[in-house]
């Protein structure tokens, strides 16, 4: 195969681990929404938590996406 | 239109060469300098006048003050607080150098894996040297978990060691790929806007959408720049409760 369309085709491959951070994403968001909605006075507390859930999920997506334009640009 | 080609070191002037490496001032270290000059100033300058009623300027900085204790202090504790200069001044820098990154043809110094791994490293022996100085061989009850059946003790030591030594890798490859990935996005809508426009008017009618998404895009760069810095001080606070409290 040629390596330019190898590298194109995994950076594809590469840009389907993002569907998983995706799916986590939405996960801690819409928990954090079904449980303020139950208890809103609580729901201020975990705000930290919610963003840092979040950012911590995000980072894994950007991991695959980082791997996919390392691929396409820089290796 | 290269979009890594904006990460690129330049060298402004060379200082001086030990065997085959050269070490020169560099467009990353003038940005590193311009950051430090932007919170020097800032912070001098609002707390300059120390009103009891704060003006503008004095109550941004003790917001992030505020924000700071109070994030330290719910996550490592009272006992936390003596690492409040670290946290800050890491929040602070960090901050600071990913704000002035979004600035068009400037330098972004923490997409750099090397400037992360530096950061994430003093954080990493300042847990380890800290924790053994304070309870000695008591730190290694960090890596045991208690009220764990003991035929699947190993198991999960295993698991929190290789957990703990992992942790510089994830704390900075979390923040320079952010930032990595956010400038290539940015970059690469920006090529979109100029391939477009090249085609003639109804180019142009079609970089209209590029061109709003790469505005969503800087704002939405502006919260990840900001959340990025929260969330390598927050686990910054999370390793630090480790030194400070081992045992789970």
């Amino acid at each position: 195969m040629d390596p330019q369309a190898a590298k194109m085709i995994g950076a594809g491959i590469a840009c389907i681990g993002m569907g998983g951070a995706g799916v986590g994403v939405g996960t801690i968001f819409g928990h954090y929404l079904a449980a303020a909605l139950r208890n809103p006075s609580a729901a201020q507390g975990q705000f930290a938590n919610l963003i840092f859930g979040f950012a911590v999920t995000e980072a894994l997506g950007i991991f695959s996406l980082l791997i996919a334009l390392l691929l396409l640009f820089a290796l | 239109m290269d979009p890594i080609h904006q990460f690129e070191i330049k060298t402004l002037f060379p200082i001086m060469r030990i065997g085959a490496t050269e070490i020169a001032f560099t467009n990353s270290a003038l940005f590193m300098l311009v950051g430090l000059t932007v919170i020097l100033l800032f912070m001098l300058g609002a707390t300059r006048s120390r009103a009891l009623v704060p003006g503008r300027l004095q109550t941004v900085v003790e917001i992030s003050y505020e924000f700071v204790v109070t994030t330290l202090r719910s996550t490592a504790g009272p006992e936390g607080m003596k690492f409040f200069p670290l946290v800050f001044s890491l929040f602070m820098f960090i901050l600071v150098l990913n704000v002035i990154g979004i600035i068009p043809y400037t330098f972004t110094v923490t997409s750099h894996i090397i400037i992360t791994v530096s950061l994430a490293l003093l954080v990493f022996f300042t847990v380890l040297v800290y924790g053994f100085w304070k309870h000695g061989l008591h730190f290694f009850k960090l890596f045991v978990p208690s009220g764990i059946p003991i035929y699947i003790l190993p198991l999960v030591t295993f698991i929190e060691v290789l957990s703990f030594l992992s942790r510089p890798v994830s704390h900075s490859v979390r923040l320079s790929a952010n930032m990595l990935a956010g400038h290539i996005t940015l970059k690469v809508f920006g090529g979109f806007v100029t391939m477009l426009g090249a085609l003639g008017f109804l180019g142009w009618l079609g970089a209209i959408l590029p061109l709003g998404l790469t505005v969503a895009l800087t704002a939405l760069e502006l919260l990840v720049a900001f959340l990025q810095a929260y969330v390598f001080a927050i686990l910054t606070c999370i390793y630090l409760n480790d030194a400070i409290h081992p045992g789970h």
